[in-house]
């Protein structure tokens, strides 16, 4: 074929070339004004755009959590601490497809359970903004940063944090006076301001630590930060420090509260003891208690069922939550709204055979002893609990005064300032049982209601407060927590001021008696129960160095239900009644008043009554009970 | 044979009027391209000592390889073109068959067979068909009378589409396109009609929907992400929309030499590889990217005068593919990384960081020095 090609033409050949090499030129010149026209289009035209999106790359806003104020006794014994606890975290970001793959290995490195990373996915789905670190694992050992210490570098995206982290030192003695913080929720971000809360991971979920969270949180701070692509900050730009929460310091006296703890261990039961001058609750025991560390940063499920679980309800706060029948307790109020009514005088007496009946024949309501008391005044109605009496006054005064005076005495509703969980229980009147059991008042829930029995449910916290306001005589003191926030000025002198608190509960005007003289006839029955020769709890009173005004209290049981139709026949010999005792002392300089119930605890005189004792010399005497303890046992078995 | 010892004998007119022998000629070395290359390859390092995130061993790494590449540039420049025609054929043989064996026993990473592992170290076969099928083409076809007839533009097709086919198999789309784009350019410099040219076109045209079918997943998905970025964002959306944010937030003077936020924090993927421009365009602004564009065109430029003053068919062809090329790999770059193509793993000529793209390119200039050069080949 080469024979026939046509001759090489080599200078045809060369033009060519550079014909087509200039027009390559050209084509090159022109491809390069298309670039630069690219160019000149993002960098000169669209330059602010990218400049602002270069800028969102590399600035980050993080909030700054606040340190969470502290919480102190009355003495100034620290309660609620924040401690330095090291987590281990995840940032998604860096991490990407290679989750599961990093969490299986880090649970090579260290104890996580499939528990821990099943929260951990749940907080991950929760997260606030990307590039948030979320932690895997919280409270790590030292043994356990160094093993990840050595491992980081095969895990990209794990990082072991500091944070600070609630610690109850005191652990079960006080969770039931103070509550706890736990991890937010979602629910609860969103009723909190989500500004407020940026930075936040914890917030107090009961008592003290809930109902003052907006003191203790303090503010949050911001910061301008320069983030790589990995979320790792680079350079803080710019800082507004958060502001630390208020410290608060409570009128919870630890000593008394611990002592008061032990007196009780074992029992289901619960003291509540007030300062009749202020309202400050000294102590405030709930048995059995659990440990509020637990929860602070996210209870395992065992651990939780176990306390569900548990026949004695640890979780259950008894002191402001059980409602208990208050049984003869309640008889000051009655004694009282019977003579101040004029339903009856104080001289009134009755001839007690050991039953009360409305109608001759009727239905029999027994007192506690069998055969009665004979021949019973007032002061004897109190020392010796006489129910007959009482049905008897309660007969006459009707049900409208007892519950118009028991409902002057707090009960019925809340009265307390701060402690979120308290339950008002229920107050009964012709009222109350048309509206909730849809009858009529009968005569014989009077009865009931004259000895603390049917419908009147109380709380221990209420039982408190009305020995309070049967100590001050009638003068209402608000039953409270707070003792003030705790400023610490620059001299190192702490100054405690009492904060204004918005929509605080109400409590009732004092007491006025008609008969203002009537209140010390009443306290000089109470003290009569202790001190008097036939007194129920005559036993505390013997070898007392001060006055003490009481009153016993047996309720019987039903488990804490009432029935409609009170039958005794159908009570199981297992269901022991409780014991209670309501007291206060120094009878005529109040300086503390108190109520004690124990779960199927006996009697009152005889269980209830020493443990108030006890208290009573522990705070007034500073006599630690528990130093003598065998001594004390057989006071109270004797 | 015979006739084509006797077209070779033909003086051509004007070569006897050759410029005054200087020093450089004993070299065969070109002193302006020299300079060119070597100002892009200064620039080159001082640009990546802040986008490896100004580490200095990289630095140090690159200018050995840019050592390396000058030394093969002045090798590869002494060698006579004739030995390059003679040896042609049978290294592209070769070539095709290398990459044969990469298809049968290549080793590769991410779905990629690209390397063949010989005991001691691994190559690309691809990485030699860069230089080899423009040697072949130009040889093939300068052989021949120009402007190359029908038929010998058909048997040009399939030498340039056999290993074409073969590294898009591996599957590496970029590079088998820059490799056919080369064997094209000799085509286009030796003359071949225009009708035949747009008769190409045509089909091309009419062959993208064929080719969107043989495309790979990761391919067609850069292809979608090319075309609206915005529909991943995080994904595989984010390399583009970091290197537009990264080249456009540098503006007209740019954030200064090592102060490009986005490149010194890790927002911009691959900054000291295939997006390197995005680094000089956000540290040195619109004005850097115009002195290194600047650069470019000289040297496209000179390559080019250079090519129009190679006296014999054969190395014009070679050396105007092998400069064109060079520009391929610049627009392919700068295009992909401004958002303006989708995005096919090209590396910015001498710029970015990386051993064998910059030998290999060396090679091709020491190829058209050496076509330069030696003007007595045809004269003998």
């Amino acid at each position: 074929m080469s024979q026939f090609e046509r001759l090489k033409d080599h200078s045809q050949e060369s033009r060519t070339f550079c014909f087509r090499a200039l027009l390559a030129f050209m084509v090159v010149l022109l491809l390069i004004g298309v670039l630069l026209g690219r160019l000149y289009y993002l960098q000169v035209m669209q330059y602010d755009r990218y400049a602002a999106m270069s800028e969102k790359n590399r600035v980050q806003l993080q909030p700054v959590a606040p340190t969470r104020g502290l919480i102190y006794d009355t003495n100034g014994v620290l309660l609620a601490d924040n401690r330095p606890s090291y987590s281990v975290t995840l940032l998604k970001e860096e991490v990407g497809k290679e989750l599961d793959a990093t969490l299986a290995e880090l649970q090579r490195i260290i104890e996580i359970s499939d528990k821990d990373i099943e929260r951990f996915k749940k907080r991950l789905n929760q997260r606030r903004r990307p590039y948030e670190t979320v932690p895997v694992r919280f409270r790590l050992t030292e043994e356990e940063i160094a093993k990840l210490a050595i491992n980081y570098h095969r895990l990209p995206g794990i990082q072991v944090e500091a944070d600070l982290i609630r610690y109850y030192p005191y652990g079960e003695s006080l969770v039931h006076a103070m509550g706890y913080v736990g991890r937010i929720n979602e629910k609860e971000l969103k009723a909190s301001d989500p500004k407020a809360y940026a930075g936040t991971h914890y917030i107090g979920k009961l008592g003290v630590e809930k109902f003052y969270e907006s003191i203790l949180h303090g503010s949050v701070g911001m910061q301008k930060v320069e983030t790589n692509a990995r979320g790792r900050v680079m350079r803080v730009l710019e800082r507004t420090d958060p502001i630390p929460g208020k410290d608060l310091q409570l009128h919870i006296d630890l000593k008394l509260q611990q002592i008061t703890e032990k007196l009780v261990q074992g029992e289901k039961a619960s003291i509540v003891a007030i300062d009749p001058a202020t309202g400050g609750i000294l102590a405030l025991v709930s048995t059995p208690g659990y440990d509020p560390n637990l929860f602070v940063t996210g209870i395992s499920s065992k651990d939780y069922s176990a306390l569900r679980d548990s026949p004695d309800l640890p979780l259950f706060n008894r002191a402001l939550r059980g409602r208990y029948p208050p049984g003869s307790t309640i008889k000051p109020v009655i004694g009282l709204a019977a003579i101040d009514s004029e339903s009856v005088p104080p001289t009134h007496s009755v001839w007690d055979p050991g039953f009360f009946t409305l109608t001759k024949g009727g239905r029999k309501y027994r007192d506690w002893k069998r055969g009665g008391h004979g021949k019973v005044n007032m002061k004897l109605a109190f020392a010796q609990s006489c129910d007959v009496w009482f049905y008897d006054a309660g007969y006459r005064m009707g049900v409208d005064p007892m519950s118009d005076y028991l409902g002057r005495f707090g009960f019925g509703r809340v009265t307390s300032l701060d402690l979120p969980e308290a339950l008002a229980a229920i107050l009964p009147s012709r009222e109350w049982k048309r509206r909730a059991r849809k009858l009529p008042w009968y005569p014989g829930d009077s009865l009931n209601l004259s000895i603390g029995q049917g419908f009147l449910l109380t709380t221990p916290l209420q039982l408190a407060t009305a020995a309070t306001v049967l100590a001050n005589r009638g003068k209402w003191v608000q039953p409270k927590l707070l003792k003030g926030i705790r400023d610490r000025n620059e001299e190192g002198k702490v100054s405690i001021n009492m904060p204004e608190i918005p929509n605080a509960t109400s409590y009732p005007e004092d007491v006025k008696l008609k008969h203002p003289e009537y209140w010390e006839l009443i306290v000089d029955n109470m003290v009569e129960v202790v001190h008097g020769k036939r007194g129920t709890a005559r036993k505390i009173g013997l070898d007392a160095q001060y006055q003490i005004a009481g009153k016993t209290g047996t309720a019987q049981v039903v488990g804490i239900k009432q029935d409609e139709r009170y039958d005794a026949s159908a009570l199981s010999k297992r269901f022991h009644d409780h014991a209670l005792f309501l007291a206060f002392a120094p009878a005529d300089k109040p300086r503390i008043a108190l109520a004690v119930i124990v779960e199927n605890g006996g009697g009152g005189s005889s269980t209830a009554a020493p443990l108030a004792r006890k208290v009573m010399d522990a705070y007034l005497l500073g006599i630690d009970p528990n130093a003598e303890q065998d001594v004390a046992l057989g006071v109270a078995h004797e | 044979m015979s006739s084509r010892d006797f077209e070779r004998s033909m003086p051509e007119a004007g070569h006897h009027l050759r410029r005054k022998k200087g020093w450089w000629s004993y070299t065969h070395l070109d002193a302006w391209m020299l300079f060119l290359l070597f100002l892009l390859c200064s620039f080159g390092l001082f640009v990546l000592y802040s986008a490896s995130g100004q580490d200095v061993d990289y630095v140090i790494r690159q200018a050995v390889r840019i050592g390396a590449g000058f030394i093969v540039l002045v090798v590869l420049a002494q060698f006579s073109p004739r030995i390059l025609i003679r040896w042609a054929p049978w290294v592209y043989a070769a070539g095709v068959i290398l990459l044969l064996a990469v298809m049968f026993f290549g080793v590769g990473a991410k779905g990629a067979q690209r390397w063949i592992a010989l005991p001691g170290f691994r190559f690309q076969p691809s990485e030699i068909m860069k230089l080899i099928l423009p040697l072949m083409i130009a040889c093939y076809i300068a052989g021949r009378s120009l402007p190359p007839s029908f038929k010998h533009c058909i048997v040009s097709l399939v030498l340039i589409g056999l290993p074409t086919v073969l590294i898009m198999k591996q599957p590496d789309l970029g590079t088998s396109l820059l490799i056919a784009a080369s064997g094209v350019f000799v085509m286009l410099f030796s003359g071949i009609r225009w009708r035949y040219i747009l008769g190409a076109l045509g089909v091309a045209a009419a062959a993208l929907p064929g080719l969107w079918m043989v495309m790979k997943d990761y391919q067609r998905q850069r292809v979608l992400t090319f075309l609206d970025p915005e529909s991943d964002p995080l994904g595989s959306g984010w390399n583009i929309i970091q290197s537009k944010t990264a080249i456009g937030s540098g503006g007209t003077w740019g954030k200064g030499w090592l102060g490009g936020t986005q490149s010194q924090l890790d927002f911009l993927p691959e900054s000291h590889t295939d997006f390197i421009i995005a680094v000089i365009a956000e540290e040195l602004g619109l004005f850097g990217v115009l002195l290194l564009l600047s650069l470019y065109i000289l040297i496209i430029g000179r390559g080019l005068w250079m090519a129009t003053r190679v006296p014999d068919s054969f190395g014009r062809l070679v050396a105007g593919s092998i400069v064109l090329t060079f520009f391929v790999y610049v627009f392919v770059n700068i295009g992909m990384v401004s958002g303006l193509l989708p995005v096919v793993g090209v590396p910015l000529p001498m710029i970015s960081y990386g051993g064998t793209s910059i030998v290999t390119l060396m090679a091709g200039f020491g190829i058209l020095m050496s076509v330069h050069s030696h003007k007595q080949m045809v004269m003998r």
